[in-house]
C-alpha cells in the first residue's frame, strides 16, 4: 500500500480532494524581496500564551534586567509552552493587554523596553545531532518553546514524542492563501536549515518517507528544496497543484496518500505527522544553536503600503511598527483594516499595537479597491439562492447552506448531525456566495455556542453529582448520628443494671448521690426545726456544714427577692432601671437587668402594635413613633453597663441584646405600619431605621473603648447583620404598605 | 365440528400471547419512570431551590405528576420550552414569582464570590450550598470554589454580614463568543 503511494509520488500522480477554489494570487506583491532584517522596536509585548494549551508561570518580575533568549516563563505541564525575551532590556510591566484573538480581548502579557544591545545569554549549541538521545531533543524543544508555526499553535514536542509507527512525516510547505509568501522565502533563503531540522524530525519520529510538499507557484522554493535535499534519497519533494485550501492538514494528506482522515481522528491515528516548514527551521535553531523561538518570519502585505515585504519579525513586535517598517500608503482614514492571517482565514484587528506572536504569519492591509467588503461597515449579505456552489467548493464535504441555516436557527442537534466539527473555516464557501453570506462566522458563532453548551452540559452533570453526594452524605450523617445515641442510651442502661466493678462504681456513685439528697432534706427538716428549737446537737450532719448550706439558701432567697423587686421597679419606671444598673455593679444584676429591658421592649413593641391593631386609626402611627425612641432608649441601657464594666465577655453580650432588641423592635414597628395601613405609614417606618440605627451605634461605641481589634471586627460585623435586617425589615414593611395604599 | 376447532384454535392463540404479554410485562418492567430522568436532564442542576422544591430531581418528579413547567427560574425560556416539547404540553412564560434575585436579568454565568476580610466564619453559606463548593469552619474564613459554583443564590441570604455577592464570570478567549458585529473576510474580484 505504502510503496503503492509512493510510486504514484515519484510519477507525480496526486490526489485530490473534494472542491476547493483558486482565488486571484496575489504573492507577486512580496514574493520577489529577500526576508528584511529590522531594526529593534522600543518596546515588546510578550503575550504569555502564544498556543493552543496553557500559560506558563512568569519567572521574571517588573524591573528585572533580562538577556536575549532567557526563557520569561515556565513549563510544568506538557499543555504548557515557554516564552523568551526576543532581545535584552528591563522588564517595565506585567498587565493586560490587547492579543492576537478576534475578540480583541486583553490577555496578561510582559512589556520588555528594549535596551538595544542585544545581548545574548549564554548558549550551548549541539552540531552533532547523533549523540543526543531523543529524550534530550524532546526536552529542548519543548524548552525553546516551540508551537506549530502553522497557524494553530500546538505544542510541537507534545506532537513529535509520539510511540505511534509513523509512515509518512509531512513538511507542509504548502502555503495556499493567496497573499502569504513567508514560507516560500524561508525556503528559498535556509533551505539547508529546514532540511536539517528535517533530519532531526527524522531522527525523532523514524517515518518510512518524508514527503515535502509545495504548491507548483512557488518555483525558487522548490528549486531550493530539491538541491538541499539532492543527497537524501528519504526526502522526496512533492509539487502539488495550486489550490486553496491544499495547505489544510487533512487536505494535504488526502492529496498526497490518498487517505482520508476520519471525523473524530488524528493524522497520527494513520501513521502520519504533519510539520510546518517554519517549525523545522526552529527546531534545527533550537537544537543546533541553542535559539529559542524568539522570531519569526512575517508576511505584511497589502497594496495599502508602500513596501510590501516579508520581514524577520522578534515575537512580540507590536503591528504599528512593522506597518510603519514597511510604510503605510493610506493611514488618511483611520478605518484602515488590518488583518492577521491572510485573507481567507484571517482576523481583523481592533488595535494596532496587538503583537506579533509565534502563529501570526501574515499582517494585511488592503486597500479599498483590493478589498472592499473590509472596509464595508455593514453586510451586504442576502438571502441564500440555494444555488450550491458552497458544496460544490467544500473541501470537508459538507453541506454549507444546510448548516448555515441550522446555525441560524439555532438546532444545535443538527449542526452535529450535519458534522459542523469536520469544518476547517477555511472560507472557500463564503468565497463563492453570490448571496456574500459570511457562511464561516455563522458557522464559528455556532461552535463557540456548541462548545460553551458542552461546557454547561458537563458542568450540570457535574453539580448534579455533588448534589446527591451532599444529599448522601447530610443522610449517612443524620443516621450515623441516631445510632451514636442509641449506642449511648444503650450503654448507659447496661451500664446501671451489669455488675462489672465499674457499673458498680457507677451504681454506687448514683448511691451516694440520692444519700447526698437524702442527708439534705434531712438537714433541711431539722433546720427548719432549728429555728425554734436551736441546735440540740442530736443530729448526725456536722454543725458548720448546716451553716454553710443555710448562707446558701438565704443567698439564694436575697437573689430571688433582689429579682422580684427589680422586676417591679421595672414596671414601674424606665429611669429607675437605668439608676439601679449603674449604681450597681453586680454583674449579674446587670444581666438580669438585661434581660428584663429586652423582655419589657418586646412587651411594649407587642402591646404597642395590638393597640395599632385594635384602634385601627389615624393616631396610631404616632403610637408606632414612639416606640421605637423609647425602646431605643432601653437599648441603650445594657450598653452604658457595658462601658462602666471592662469585661470583655459584658460587651459581647450586650452588643447581642441590642441586636436582638433592635430586632424585635423593628418586627413591632413593621407589624404596627402594617396593622395600621393608613397613608402616614411610610413615614414611620423610614424613621425606624434612624432609631434603630442609633441603637445599633451604641454597642460600636462600647466597643471601641476597649482596644482589643478582634472585638472591634466582631461589632462590625454585628452591626453589619444588623443593618441588614433593618435593611429587610423596612422594605418589606414598606411592600406591605404600599400594597394596602 | 368445524366450529369447535375454530374456537380452539383461536383460543390457544388467545392464550399464547396473553401468556406472551403477561410474562412480557413482568420480565421488561421499567422500574423508575423515565419521564423523570429525562426532565432531570433538561433542568440546569443549579439545585438552587428557586422553583420551590429541594432540587432539580424533586423538581423533575414533580412535573411528571403534573406541576407547572414554567418554574425554573435558571433554566429560562429554553428550559420551559424543551420541557413543554418533552411533555407535550403549551410553552408557558416563566412565573416571575420564583425568579430570586438578579439570576434572570444577565446571560453571562454568574458565580458567588466571598470577600473574604468581612467573613466572621459561621458556616452558615456553607450549609446552604446544595453543592458543597464552599470550604470553611467555624470561626474560620470561607471562599468559594468557582469551578463548582453553580451560582444559585442560595448562600447570598443566609450570610449575615452580606459578605457574598454574585459576580460574573470575566469573559476571556476561552469562553469568549463570535459576534457578526466584526468584520466579514471577503475576497475581491
Amino acid at each position: 500500500m505504502v510503496e503503492s503511494i509512493i510510486e504514484r509520488i515519484t510519477r507525480g500522480n496526486f490526489w485530490d480532494f473534494h472542491g476547493g477554489i483558486h482565488p486571484p494570487e496575489q504573492k507577486f506583491l512580496t514574493t520577489n524581496k529577500p526576508i528584511k532584517s529590522l531594526s529593534l522596536p522600543k518596546q515588546l509585548i510578550i503575550p504569555l500564551q502564544q498556543h493552543i494549551g496553557l500559560e506558563g508561570d512568569v519567572l521574571v518580575s517588573v524591573g528585572d534586567k533580562v538577556l536575549k533568549g532567557q526563557p520569561l516563563t515556565l513549563s510544568k505541564n506538557a499543555m504548557v509552552v515557554p516564552i523568551h525575551a526576543p532581545t535584552s532590556g528591563v522588564i517595565s510591566a506585567i498587565k493586560m493587554s490587547v492579543i492576537a484573538h478576534p475578540s480583541a480581548l486583553r490577555q496578561l502579557c510582559i512589556f520588555l523596553d528594549v535596551d538595544g544591545e542585544d545581548t545574548w545569554r549564554e548558549r550551548q549549541g549541539c552540531t552533532d545531532i547523533a549523540q543526543l538521545s531523543n529524550h534530550d531533543i524532546i526536552a529542548k524543544i519543548a524548552n525553546a518553546g516551540i508551537a506549530g508555526m502553522g497557524g494553530a499553535g500546538f505544542p510541537t514536542h507534545v506532537k513529535v514524542s509520539t510511540d505511534h509507527n509513523i509512515n509518512f512525516l509531512i513538511i507542509n510547505g504548502a502555503e495556499c492563501e493567496p497573499y502569504i509568501t513567508a514560507d516560500d522565502l524561508l525556503m528559498t533563503e535556509q533551505s539547508v536549515a529546514i532540511v536539517d531540522g528535517i533530519n532531526i524530525l527524522d531522527k525523532l519520529l523514524n517515518p518510512r518517507h518524508i514527503l515535502v510538499a509545495i504548491e507548483d507557484n512557488k518555483p525558487s522554493a522548490i528549486k531550493a528544496m530539491r538541491q538541499a535535499t539532492a543527497n537524501n534519497s528519504k526526502i522526496k519533494v512533492c509539487v502539488v497543484p495550486t489550490k486553496y485550501p491544499t495547505g489544510g492538514e487533512k487536505q494535504l494528506i488526502q492529496i498526497l496518500t490518498g487517505k482520508e482522515v476520519t471525523a473524530g481522528q488524528l493524522p497520527i491515528h494513520s501513521g502520519i505527522v504533519m510539520q510546518n516548514i517554519a517549525t523545522c527551521f526552529a527546531i534545527n535553531d533550537a537544537i543546533k544553536y541553542d535559539i529559542p523561538l524568539i522570531s519569526r518570519v512575517v508576511t505584511v502585505t497589502g497594496q495599502a503600503l508602500a513596501q510590501p515585504q516579508n520581514v524577520w519579525a522578534l515575537l512580540g513586535t507590536p503591528i504599528n511598527f512593522l506597518l510603519e517598517q514597511c510604510q503605510v500608503n493610506s493611514i488618511d482614514n483611520e478605518k484602515q483594516p488590518v488583518i492577521m492571517g491572510g485573507p481567507m482565514m484571517g482576523f481583523s484587528l481592533y488595535s494596532e499595537l496587538v503583537p506579533v506572536v509565534k502563529t501570526s504569519n501574515c499582517i494585511l492591509v488592503p486597500s479599498k479597491i483590493e478589498m472592499p467588503s473590509a472596509f464595508e461597515k455593514e453586510s451586504k449579505e442576502v438571502e441564500c439562492i440555494r444555488c450550491g456552489q458552497c458544496s460544490d467548493v467544500c473541501p470537508s464535504q459538507l453541506l454549507p447552506q444546510e448548516l448555515q441555516w441550522s446555525a441560524k436557527a439555532k438546532d444545535h442537534a443538527q449542526l452535529t448531525k450535519l458534522n459542523l466539527s469536520d469544518c476547517i473555516e477555511c472560507g472557500a464557501c463564503a468565497y463563492v456566495c453570490p448571496s456574500q453570506i459570511p457562511l464561516v462566522h455563522y458557522y464559528r458563532i455556532a461552535k463557540a455556542e456548541i462548545r460553551e453548551k458542552q461546557l454547561l452540559d458537563l458542568k450540570a452533570e457535574k453539580a448534579k453529582v455533588r448534589f446527591e453526594a451532599r444529599k448522601l452524605r447530610l443522610e449517612k450523617e443524620k443516621i450515623a448520628r441516631q445510632e451514636k445515641h442509641k449506642k449511648a442510651a444503650a450503654a448507659r442502661k447496661a451500664a446501671m443494671n451489669k455488675a462489672t466493678p465499674e457499673a458498680a462504681g457507677a451504681k454506687s456513685a448514683v448511691a451516694a448521690a440520692l444519700a447526698r439528697v437524702k442527708a439534705k432534706k434531712a438537714s433541711q427538716e431539722q433546720d427548719s426545726a432549728t429555728d425554734n428549737v436551736t441546735n440540740s446537737g442530736v443530729t448526725d450532719v456536722p454543725l458548720e456544714s448546716v451553716s454553710a448550706e443555710k448562707s446558701q439558701v438565704s443567698a439564694a432567697i436575697a437573689r430571688a427577692k433582689a429579682k422580684k423587686k427589680l422586676k417591679e421597679q421595672a414596671a414601674n419606671n424606665d429611669s429607675d432601671i437605668v439608676g439601679e444598673n449603674t449604681s450597681n455593679t453586680e454583674d449579674k444584676k446587670a444581666k438580669i437587668a438585661a434581660a428584663i429591658a429586652k423582655a419589657k421592649a418586646k412587651k411594649l413593641s407587642k402591646g404597642a402594635s395590638e393597640a395599632d391593631h385594635d384602634t385601627g386609626n389615624i393616631t396610631a402611627p404616632e403610637t408606632a413613633d414612639k416606640v421605637p425612641v423609647a425602646a431605643a432608649k432601653t437599648a441603650s441601657t445594657p450598653a452604658i453597663v457595658a462601658t462602666s464594666s471592662s469585661d470583655d465577655k459584658k460587651t459581647k453580650i450586650a452588643a447581642a441584646i441590642a441586636k436582638a432588641k433592635a430586632k424585635k423592635l423593628n418586627k413591632g414597628a413593621s407589624e404596627a405600619d402594617h396593622d395600621t395601613g393608613n397613608i402616614t405609614a411610610p413615614e414611620t417606618s423610614d424613621k425606624v431605621p434612624v432609631a434603630a440605627a442609633e441603637t445599633a451605634s451604641t454597642p460600636a461605641i462600647a466597643t471601641t473603648s476597649s482596644t482589643d481589634d478582634k472585638k472591634a471586627k466582631i461589632a462590625a460585623a454585628i452591626a453589619k447583620a444588623k443593618a441588614k435586617k433593618k435593611r429587610q425589615e423596612a422594605s418589606s414593611g414598606n411592600n406591605n404598605d404600599q400594597n394596602s395604599v | 365440528m368445524n366450529i369447535l376447532l375454530a374456537i380452539i384454535v383461536l383460543g390457544s392463540i388467545a392464550a399464547i400471547f396473553g401468556a406472551l404479554l403477561g410474562f412480557a410485562s413482568i420480565r421488561f418492567k421499567v422500574d423508575a419512570d423515565p419521564i423523570v430522568e429525562q426532565l432531570d436532564a433538561l433542568l440546569p442542576q443549579t439545585q438552587c431551590g428557586q422553583c420551590g422544591y429541594p432540587g432539580c430531581k424533586p423538581y423533575a418528579q414533580a412535573v411528571a405528576d403534573g406541576e407547572a413547567i414554567n418554574k425554573c427560574a435558571p433554566g429560562g425560556e429554553d428550559t420551559i420550552k424543551k420541557i413543554a416539547d418533552l411533555m407535550g404540553v403549551e410553552v408557558q412564560p416563566l412565573d416571575a414569582s420564583h425568579v430570586q434575585g438578579d439570576v434572570a436579568k444577565s446571560n453571562r454565568p454568574k458565580v458567588a464570590f466571598v470577600i473574604e476580610e468581612d467573613c466572621i466564619g459561621c458556616t452558615k453559606c456553607i450549609q446552604a450550598c446544595p453543592v458543597d463548593a464552599i470550604i470553611g469552619a467555624a470561626k474560620q474564613m470561607h471562599t468559594i470554589i468557582i469551578d463548582e459554583c453553580t451560582g444559585c443564590d442560595l448562600c447570598v441570604a443566609p450570610c449575615p454580614v452580606d459578605c457574598i455577592e454574585m459576580r460574573e464570570l470575566p469573559e476571556t478567549i476561552h469562553n469568549w463568543q463570535w459576534d457578526l458585529t466584526s468584520i466579514p473576510v471577503k475576497q475581491l474580484d
